[in-house]
């Protein structure tokens, strides 16, 4: 099969690549560009481990073609800290506990930091249903929420 | 080596604060990397072709066409993996679990695999490959595969443990019993007895991050495999005696897990991986889809389990008796039998009898899922133990708090308590504001106790002193959910010096001696003993450099928050010596300063919890949801107490997910029918409210600090928890877990019936 | 001498006696003198076995020490999560 070539951006970067149509944007970024902040949980759209942000929508990256980012901004959990300045929502993860393993926390980080672009005050349900397209199996949410709710306090002060 | 584990009451600088952990940052910029974010030059994608018949004899492969394809490196079958197992029977069902080598057992057994260039050539080349299968009846239902005339799985079972050894073989590996007294006297004393059947459906462990590996082996022999597992010792061990290699020639460095919950406590595909790297002398990376992993991996046992127990009008139980039937899948396993050790152990009984049955059922092969086979058990017991309390008209808490073991107590498994939390727990309970809170319509509360043993085990570090002063300390128990943190927290205490100068890793198999797996709640336990060890062998080196520095006898210097001391009315000039002083005069004094530990780390305290739960359960749907939740269980000592509360949250909302949603569902023609996270669905955040936690602390005296494991036990009271709410809530006695809207409203309909 | 108690299965193996009253100074000489008396087990003590010593749950290190009177549990080698 002959590939597509696609240009797009990639956390700020212009980014060229050549993938075959069949290939998902999760594909691309892990196994073409190295960008393997993304996890690929389930392939079919229902863990939001591989959660990315296209355009300004929040979508699993497992359920969007690569050649579909062409001309396109892509923001993953790579560009989600700015230097050695990290993310409000990373740093709240890392002081409540949000995370055991691990796995699912880029999806989380970039599902909320789409949330909180949205709706910067929200409430402990708007949180919940904000997020409950990521599945997190070790910490039962109660410190991913508490560290949503959090940040957001922190970033309506910034 | 000397090392004195008894606990010692000291107090702590370290343990019991609640730093950021040594692997967070990677973790939330997503440079952490877990079993699929290693690659290799000229790797492979290796992929696994699976069984669609629940039971089936693999008459014949052909794998011809699949090796002509342009791109196919390497196509392997049973014939690649020759059975080295010497007579290892657990070894063997392992290997046979690997890949089928007679008969595809379930379906997703896998039969065959391939290495090609690309993923998309990988598929291609499975779909050639030829099976000529022979189906066969199959079972996937306990009872019904316990029964004489179901198909059979293994027709050289014999049923174990039966004093006449069986004339027929039988789906039935094993009877196991525990207990003592004369249970029979017992119940002929009770004023009351309570006497049910109930059903757990089979769930999956549901990590979010599937198995994944890669593999190399090299043209000399020796090996590499980057892995996510709970134990990569113990994945060296079993590939190497399956691949016939030297242990020491592989090397298993294992990756962040993402999520394991006793999923990954033994191999699956890792020595397909090899074998397909073996064949085709390319490194293969082998990533299960989650379908494979659902079809393949985990899961934990279905059960059907009988309890009967009998109380005195006072609220003594006089006799407590429970028969418990657990699926194995297609392989033997011990799992009834940890449900028959568990069932009873809350409780003082003078007369109590489990008897287990290990059943045989054309499902995955049964893994160990947090305190596994407990839940279970559990749920039957505390859900008899709350009618019994109904019945004798007393409040379900005080008549647990009258019953409850306690030091000295014998447990049902046989030997005799010492120290434990399960009475405290009860007590916390009875106090707690959540207790007293109002409930509204179609409400209902419930609580309920459980019990875990907690492993100890095989374990080694290394803890090494840089001549800044910093220290690393090397582990080999992979970290599940924060261990690095609470092992560096223990390594400042010993040493007594700032969290912030220790830096735990992980290290693989080839740096650091044998370690048995994260299982057993035994990371922090076991490493954090090892640990200390280590660290009290460090001090006496510090010590004995400090001695050279200030050229007096080491016997005068002590060991005191950090510093070497002198001791003595004659070394009054002498200030202290810090850590990071003697580190840094380490090259003159006689080179680096490290300490080392391995050790069998015993005496790993049993743990109790208790939890309280409400629910609101909706009549007209029969959908329930969890309102209110609350865990409180006994730590030993919290070494970093938030990622204690995140193992009660997390224990808990996959026990809420069990109780309420959870299940392999399979259909007539013996296929899972949701092998996915949208059908088989586990809970999201808008399922759950917060999880409130208590935690309990107390001490362990077979650990310095009083450590207890604490990973496991909150899984094990929710079912039942969960069951008394709605029983509660809705005045139905809920027998089948999960009690999902279906099952909630049939048992409304059949109340209604009458 | 200890008294030792062994789990069902393993009392199957051991003429259907779940008590046995045996002179051992450690857990090396209680799994000989067990062997000895009941071949059956040996196949049992390789694959692993707990041994719990006045209620303490301990692995099978040989070298453990059993005090006087000490009252023993043997019991299988448990999996976890």
């Amino acid at each position: 099969m002959a590939g597509v070539a696609v240009s797009t951006t990639i956390n700020g970067d212009a980014v060229e690549y050549l993938c075959q149509p069949d290939e998902t944007l999760l594909e691309v970024l892990r196994d073409r560009l190295g960008l393997t902040g993304a996890k690929e949980g389930c392939g079919t759209g229902d863990c939001g481990a591989c959660s990315v942000i296209v355009d300004g929508r929040l979508v699993c990256s497992c359920l969007v073609l690569g050649a579909e980012a062409e001309g396109r901004k892509v923001e993953t959990i790579e560009g989600m800290a700015h230097g050695d300045q990290l993310h409000p929502l990373q740093q709240k993860f890392l002081e409540h506990a949000a995370l055991q393993c691990g796995i699912c926390t880029p999806g989380f980080l970039i599902a909320a930091k789409d949330l909180l672009a949205k709706n910067p005050s929200p409430t402990e349900e708007e949180i919940r249903f904000g997020l409950a397209g990521n599945l997190c199996r070790c910490t039962g949410y109660d410190k991913i929420v508490r560290a949503v709710q959090d940040a957001a306090n922190v970033m309506k002060g910034a | 080596m000397n090392f004195d584990p008894r606990f010692s009451g000291r107090q702590f600088a370290s343990v019991g604060t609640r730093p950021i952990r040594p692997d967070g940052v990677d973790k939330v910029t997503g440079r952490a990397r877990y079993g699929a974010d290693f690659n290799m030059a000229g790797q492979l994608v290796g992929r696994v072709l699976r069984s669609p018949h629940a039971h089936a004899v693999i008459k014949k492969i052909d794998t011809s066409k699949a090796e002509k394809l342009a791109g196919v490196k390497a196509v392997i079958t049973a014939k690649d993996l020759p059975d080295l197992t010497d007579g290892d029977a657990a070894m063997y069902d392992i290997l046979d679990n690997c890949m089928a080598r007679k008969k595809a057992l379930y379906d997703g057994h896998a039969v065959a695999a391939v290495a090609a260039i690309d993923a998309r050539i990988a598929r291609q080349a499975l779909k050639l490959i030829e099976v000529e299968y022979e189906v066969l009846p199959h079972v996937t239902d306990v009872d019904e595969a316990a029964h004489h005339h179901a198909p059979l799985i293994n027709d050289q079972v014999f049923t174990e443990g039966l004093e006449e050894k069986p004339a027929k073989p039988s789906n039935v590996t094993k009877r196991t019993q525990f207990g003592h007294g004369d249970v029979h006297a017992g119940f002929a004393k009770a004023d009351f007895i309570v006497e049910r059947s109930y059903k757990t459906e089979q769930t999956h462990q549901g990590y979010i991050e599937p198995h994944a590996c890669v593999a190399s082996v090299n043209p000399d022999g020796t090996a590499d495999l980057w892995v996510c597992t709970q134990g990569h010792f113990v994945y060296r061990q079993h590939c190497a005696q399956l691949l016939g290699m030297e242990a020491s020639k592989l090397r298993v460095t294992s990756s962040e897990i993402g999520g394991g919950f006793g999923g990954k406590t033994h191999v699956w595909a890792e020595p397909v991986a090899l074998a397909l790297s073996r064949k085709a002398g390319r490194p293969v990376k082998l990533v299960m889809t989650r379908d494979e992993v659902f079809r393949a991996s985990g899961p934990t046992s279905a059960t059907s389990i009988d309890v009967k127990i009998g109380a005195r009008k006072d609220g003594t139980i006089t006799a407590a008796e429970a028969t418990l039937r657990y699926s194995c899948g297609p392989y033997a396993g011990s799992w009834a039998e940890i449900g028959a050790m568990t069932a009873f152990a809350c409780y003082k009984l003078e007369n109590v009898k489990t008897v287990g049955y290990e059943v045989l059922v054309n499902r995955p092969k049964t893994a160990a899922y947090r305190a596994p086979s407990a839940p279970m058990a559990a749920f039957a017991v505390e859900s008899a133990v709350d009618e019994l309390a109904h019945e004798l008209g007393m409040d379900a808490v005080d008549f647990r708090i009258k019953n409850a073991a306690q030091e000295g107590t014998r447990a049902s498994y046989g030997p005799v308590y010492g120290p434990i939390g399960i009475g405290p727990t009860l007590e916390a309970v009875k106090h707690h504001p959540h207790m007293k809170a109002p409930l509204k319509a179609n409400q209902g509360r419930g609580m309920a106790c459980g019990f875990w043993f907690n492993f100890g085990g095989q374990t080694c570090t290394d803890l090494n002193i840089g001549m800044d002063g910093s220290v690393s300390l090397a582990v080999g128990t992979v970290d599940v959910g924060g261990s690095r943190a609470s092992l560096s927290l223990v390594a400042a205490e010993e040493l007594g010096i700032d969290y912030s100068h220790v830096k735990a890793i992980v290290a693989d198999t080839s740096s650091l001696g044998y370690n048995d797996m994260t299982d057993g709640s035994r990371g922090t336990f076991s490493s954090s003993m090892a640990t200390i060890s280590a660290a009290r062998n460090a001090i006496k080196i510090l010590r004995e450099r400090a001695a050279q520095m200030w050229d007096i006898p080491v016997e005068d210097v002590t060991w005191e928050k950090g510093h070497a001391v002198a001791k003595g009315e004659k070394y009054g000039n002498l200030s202290p010596l810090s850590l990071k002083d003697i580190a840094a005069k380490s090259g003159t004094t006689g080179g680096p300063i490290a300490g080392h530990s391995e050790l069998v780390a015993d005496g790993a305290g049993v743990s109790f919890a208790t939890h309280i739960c409400d629910v609101e359960v909706d009549p007209e749907t029969g959908s329930t949801r969890v309102i209110r939740y609350t865990v409180v269980q006994d730590a030993g000592k919290a070494v970093h107490p938030t990622y204690v509360e995140g193992q009660y949250q997390g224990g808990a909302a996959q026990g809420i997910g069990w109780a309420l949603n959870e299940e392999y569902i399979y259909g007539k023609d013996g296929r899972l029918q949701n092998a996915g996270f949208l059908d088989y669905r586990i809970p999201v955040c808008s399922d759950l409210p917060m999880i409130d936690t208590q935690i309990l602390e107390i001490p362990n005296p077979n650990h310095p600090y009083g450590v207890r494991g604490v990973g496991e036990t909150s899984i094990v009271p929710p079912l039942a928890a969960i069951a008394n709410a709605v029983s509660n809530a809705v005045g139905v006695r809920m027998t089948h877990i999960p009690m999902s809207p279906p099952r909630i409203l049939a048992a409304l309909d059949a109340e209604r019936e009458g | 001498m200890v008294e030792v108690t062994l789990w069902g299965s393993l009392s199957a193996v051991a003429g259907g006696k779940a008590r046995h009253d045996i002179e051992a100074k450690d857990i090396r000489e209680l799994f000989r003198k067990l062997a000895e008396q009941y071949p059956g087990i040996e196949p049992w003590i390789d694959r692993g076995i707990a041994v719990a010593i006045d209620g303490t749950i301990y692995r099978d290190t040989w070298s453990k020490e059993l005090p006087k009177d000490a009252e023993i549990f043997l019991l299988p080698r448990l999996a976890g999560g």
